[in-house]
């Protein structure tokens, strides 16, 4: 382990279940101290991904290394803590003497009542597992991986099946303990979680990187407004031309120009051209993300 | 959420504190969890310790003033029976609280902690001896409040026995919880113990049973313990085939339960 690995490091990662192949290929690097968001539609391959990553699952080709180790020698040492998604609580323990118990399987620890608040659960400590609602069950498991105090936190859609208040509440707790330093990996398919908590997008669908960016620029996908319209032998190089213009596109008799000017786009379709059922929509981070995690469109990929 | 601009600079020196945990994780702190939440547990508590000793008030005090042959109270032979039936349960739903604990995923989320999973399977073991070891007490406590006089060397002995015995189950509780994740598993554990009990002779003298039931019983896994617990009151001596059966089905219920083991928690 040196001081330049990567938090974590999966290359060429594949699993396949009978015909289906969850995990083709995929490979990514995160930094020490980055927030990604893993973003896919359900069935992209995230939850597969994420337990191979951890070790719970064994790829059938590629490598995981977290910190330049194996999955097993992190968990071993406690520089890697998940939330998982469901599961994984014993409802006869209180909520307190669930974290102590825990707390025993690690040589080192932050103290108990520190993670319980941090996780924002100090007042229900002796509530008995088996009745704390789904928002807290997650905010104890939260707690869970606050103990080793890691510096790899994975959390596998943390609130699933969680209500609004209870989604707030949740990363609330993530983001009041956003410790300088530790990098956080999870996975959701809510655009809006992904958009406020991540400095970086990694979009995932058929179990392949798609999309892999800043927040921004994978905002920066969506951005702007789409422009239709019915033209036989539309001049592709002067659509192009239009100042905004970010790309156009021709299919059949139709065409679609991406634009941050969409008044400019129409005036011109409308007065130089024989364009007619001119069309403007605008587009936002759910069209980038239905745009590049739909199976009928293609991919664009950009940069990291 | 803001990140540090210097992210990597915390992480290696901190490295240098992290190390696994001593025995793997295995402390007596979370035996006292796992002991407190047995106890607080009403079916199991039922189970093992309400149960047995009810059997004894119910069975074994309509029998007070008959004598065995060596002139020692039946009422002792009822109660160090039923305290190997108390210890049999007690330690095998302690054991198959593992078929609970993967049903609920939590055993998976064990494998994200340092905790070895060898010591996961002690810290159950010595869960279900110590609840083995309570149902002896009880039981021997409910026969001598109940009047039972035995000399100081058989309740040792008799006791040791039955609970040292009682190993085999924690052994069989640990193979089934490993072959079947359910919730519920000593729901149908529950009437297999009864029938075993019975075929070892716990319930009913087996000289009682038909000739072709006491060849199979002398084979089954309760037979052998009942044997030796009983002995130190009967007199009858040391009996190798009690031992062997003892022996046997250890071994055997703690391969059978370390096979499934290393197949369920295979690191990958």
């Amino acid at each position: 382990m040196t001081h330049s690995a990567p938090a974590v490091e999966l290359a060429g990662l594949t699993k396949t279940f009978g015909p289906v192949t969850a995990v083709d290929g995929l490979s990514l690097r995160i930094a020490p101290g980055e927030v990604v968001a893993f973003l896919g539609p359900n069935g992209a391959g995230k939850t597969t991904t994420v337990d191979m990553l951890l070790g719970l699952a064994r790829p059938d080709a590629g490598t995981v290394r977290i910190f330049g180790g194996t999955p097993a020698d992190a968990v071993r040492h406690g520089l890697v803590a998940a939330v998982m998604q469901t599961g994984g609580l014993l409802k006869d323990l209180t909520v307190a003497e669930t974290v102590r118990m825990t707390a025993h399987f690690h040589a080192r620890t932050r103290p108990v009542a520190e993670v319980l608040a941090r996780a924002g659960i100090a007042d229900i400590a002796d509530r008995p597992v088996g009745r704390c609602s789904g928002g807290q069950q997650q905010r104890l498991r939260f707690a869970l991986a606050l103990l080793s105090d890691p510096d790899l936190m994975v959390l596998d859609e943390p609130t699933t099946g969680m209500d609004v208040e209870g989604r707030r509440d949740f990363w609330q707790a993530i983001r009041a303990d956003a410790r300088a330093g530790r990098t956080i990996l999870f996975a959701t398919h809510y655009l809006d979680e992904a958009d406020a908590y991540a400095d970086r997008i990694v979009l995932v669908r058929q179990g392949r990187v798609v999309a892999d960016g800043t927040t921004a620029e994978i905002k920066n996908l969506a951005a702007g407004r789409v422009v239709r319209a019915t033209l036989p032998g539309a001049d592709q190089a002067a659509l192009a031309a239009l100042p905004g213009v970010r790309a156009v596109e021709v299919r059949g008799d139709g065409v679609l120009v991406r634009t941050d000017d969409s008044d400019a786009v129409a005036r011109h379709l409308l007065t130089r051209t024989a364009a007619r059922d001119v069309e403007i929509t605008s587009r936002n981070l759910e069209d980038a993300f239905l745009a590049l995690t739909t199976d009928s469109l293609t991919a664009e990929t950009i940069g990291a | 959420m803001t990140v540090a601009t210097s992210p990597a600079t915390t992480a290696p020196a901190r490295r240098a504190d992290r190390r696994p945990p001593a025995l793997g994780g295995f402390s007596t702190a979370v035996l006292a969890i796992e002991i407190r939440r047995l106890l607080r547990n009403r079916r199991t508590l039922m189970f093992t310790l309400v149960m047995p000793a009810v059997f004894f008030l119910l069975f074994g005090l309509p029998q007070r003033g008959d004598d065995l042959p060596n002139g020692r109270p039946v009422t002792a032979w009822i109660m160090i029976s039923l305290a190997v039936y108390a210890a049999m349960v007690a330690t095998t739903s302690a054991g198959a609280a593992v078929a609970t604990e993967r049903a609920l995923g939590w055993s998976r989320q064990l494998r994200l902690t340092p905790l070895r999973p060898a010591a996961y399977v002690a810290t159950k073991v010595a869960t279900a001896m110590v609840l083995g070891l309570l149902g002896v007490l009880v039981e021997f406590a409910v026969g001598a409040a109940a009047g039972v006089r035995v000399p100081v060397h058989v309740w040792l002995l008799a006791g040791l026995a039955a609970w040292l015995g009682s190993l085999v189950f924690a052994a069989f509780g640990l193979f089934v919880g490993y072959l079947a994740p359910a919730e519920n598993v000593m729901q149908f554990m529950g009437p297999i113990l009864a029938i075993l009990a019975m075929l070892g002779g716990l319930f009913v003298p087996l000289e009682m049973l038909p000739d072709v039931f006491r060849e199979i019983a002398r084979f089954t896994p309760v037979y052998g313990v009942g044997q030796l617990a009983r002995a130190p009151l009967t007199g009858d001596g040391f009996d190798l085939g009690a031992l062997a059966n003892v022996a046997a089905w250890t071994a055997a219920f703690g391969l059978g339960a370390a096979r499934l083991f290393r197949r369920d928690t295979a690191r990958v």
